[in-house]
């Protein structure tokens, strides 16, 4: 019970100071609104192409929401030593770092149904299976989330922290399926996609909105989990590597 | 190391080394802290001791060695004896964007407590560091002082049966540093273990029982305040502000008086004897070589004299160096 208090403690506290800030609504929704309308205006289609591109712009959402807030949090904590409060505190490194990642992983899922709310409006969303989009947005803000840790374990500046997470966010635009199907990208580029984990998330949002998934969705499921635990693992033992000195 | 704490020690260290690449922070040291004594851990700017606290709460990894906290065998998991420690570090380390009662229930919390009771307790601590009007103020709008004694708050917000307390005074204002003795007293009267590291050896001399000089990762010396007073006890000290550094006299003044230890420093000559010092011949012989002599007074010897011999490190450049590093602050 101790430990629960702790942890809800640790995650409102986040909740509050970081995620309803104005970096978080100009990188978590504005920005993968701005791109979403710029692939909309060249593609010169219609609202037909609004289900077609809604998984791609979910999954913008959700990775931009996460990875910019975490891995420059995590850093901050750092940097002014707050979160060596966090390490005194008598909780376990893995009860700690999940609840340093929840709110982050709730932010990323909040702001996927940001673009689904809008699509709404603008097309018949009755044909989407929602028993496969709600645990696929889950599983991509957790990996998303693992995959902003995991970046600002990796570095000590917040500035690097912003460099290294544009360094895995940008190329995933274009290689992990978002807006331009794997299929269509030249062969010796596609081993990229599939190392990358947010290439399965979108390959599950596409078969739940449009049936058009490449994989076997549960094949999807499984890879998208297995990311997300060795992430979180790589990240812990990153964490008592290099910040328990 | 023994599998149960000895009677009365609630904090044992064996053979503790810790290095950063090649630099060896601490080198074997071994000491313990009896259950309720208030130790003080003595040491200039990088001896090791916020090393020493950072391994001992597991914040940084043990070397080698072994520790153990109330009982509990902390070598292997450094976390076990977390929920009875609490720490004051030697930089405020709280949430700039929370106030000050946000701040000191987020730290309840970390601990498990309930939400009426971290509120309360919240409030009973910025009533008795005299924070209660800033409160709803912003921690990034504090002052240094006040920083400071919301950081030692926070410290103790879980009622701690051990604290530890990294240089808790350096760098605020004399007002703000008794108040942290007199709370630090206030705890050890309580019943409380406290571990405090400091560079002021008057501080240490007047709040501890026991300290630990530290040097270079190595402690020199650990023993009972009133046992290292001891042997200076007897000693005359007397102290004279002069206009002349008096380097060029240090010789012909040993030679005029052997029965006194002479020190020279710029602006004072100290003088230390087994017997009563007779002022009038010191005076005579400095003011024929044209140095003025604006003051005399007694001194009893002090921890920082035993700190001076035992250690050869000068506390005033000690202190001076540190406060410095703190961007100012006076006692």
């Amino acid at each position: 019970m101790k430990r629960w208090i702790a942890f809800w403690a640790i995650m409102g506290k986040d909740m509050r100071l970081y995620y309803l800030k104005p970096p978080n609504i100009s990188w978590g929704i504005i920005f993968p609104l701005a791109w979403t309308g710029m692939f909309f205006i060249k593609s010169g289609s219609g609202l037909e192409s609004v289900l077609a591109l809604l998984p791609g712009v979910m999954t913008i959402s959700i990775l931009f929401g996460t990875t910019s807030i975490l891995a420059v949090t995590i850093t901050f904590e750092r940097r002014s030593r707050s979160f060596e409060r966090l390490l005194l505190a008598p909780i376990s490194l893995e009860l700690l770092m999940l609840a340093k990642t929840t709110g982050a992983i709730l932010f990323g899922v909040i702001n996927a149904f940001v673009p689904i709310v809008i699509a709404a409006f603008m097309a018949d969303l009755s044909g989407i299976a929602w028993s496969l989009v709600i645990p696929a947005i889950i599983l991509i803000g957790i990996v998303s989330t693992y995959l902003g840790l995991f970046i600002a374990v990796s570095v000590s500046e917040v500035f690097e922290a912003q460099t290294f997470s544009n360094f895995f966010r940008f190329p995933m635009i274009f290689l992990c399926g978002l807006f331009f199907p794997i299929m269509a990208l030249p062969v010796f580029i596609r081993p990229l996609s599939y190392i990358l984990p947010i290439t399965y998330g979108v390959d599950i949002l596409h078969g739940a909105v449009s049936n058009q998934n490449i994989m076997p969705l549960s094949l999807d499921f499984l890879i998208l989990g297995a990311f997300c635990a060795v992430l979180f693992v790589l990240s812990l033992h990153n964490i008592k590597r290099r910040w328990i000195l | 190391m023994a599998d149960k704490a000895d009677k009365g020690a609630i904090i044992q260290v064996a053979g503790l080394t810790k290095s950063y690449g090649e630099v060896l922070a601490v080198d074997n040291i071994s000491f313990q802290v009896n259950r309720g004594e208030l130790f003080g851990f003595l040491g200039p700017n990088g001896a090791g001791k916020t090393t020493t606290i950072n391994v001992l709460t597991g914040l940084a990894r043990l070397g080698s060695g072994a520790i153990q906290i109330s009982g509990i065998d902390c070598t292997r998991n450094p976390k076990a004896a977390q929920h009875l420690v609490g720490i004051v570090p030697d930089e405020s380390n709280l949430y700039p964007e929370l106030n000050g009662f946000e701040n000191l229930c987020f730290c309840a919390a970390l601990y498990g407590m309930p939400k009426n009771e971290r509120q309360a307790r919240a409030r009973e601590l910025l009533d008795t560091f005299g924070l209660t009007d800033a409160a709803n103020r912003k921690f990034a709008g504090y002052s240094k002082g006040m920083k400071r004694k919301l950081t030692f708050a926070a410290g103790i917000i879980h009622q701690p049966p051990i604290l530890f307390l990294d240089e808790p005074t350096t760098g605020i204002d004399v007002a703000s540093a008794r108040q942290v003795r007199q709370i630090i007293a206030d705890l050890h009267r309580k019943g409380t273990t406290v571990f405090l590291t400091t560079h002021y050896i008057e501080e240490a001399e007047r709040l501890c029982e026991r300290v630990a000089f530290i040097v270079n990762g190595r402690i020199v010396r650990t023993d009972r305040i009133a046992d290292l007073l001891q042997p200076v006890q007897g000693k005359n000290v007397l102290i004279l502000s002069v206009s002349d550094s008096g380097g060029n006299l240090s010789e012909e003044a040993t030679r005029c008086f052997p029965q006194y230890q002479l020190q020279f420093t710029p602006g004072q000559m100290r003088v230390e004897s087994e017997e009563t010092v007779s002022i009038g011949p010191l005076i005579r012989f400095l003011e024929e070589r044209a140095v003025q002599v604006s003051e005399a007074r007694r001194r009893h010897p002090s921890l920082e004299d035993v700190f001076v011999q035992v250690t050869g490190i000068e506390a005033g450049l000690m202190r001076k160096e540190k406060e410095k590093a703190a961007g100012g602050g006076n006692q």
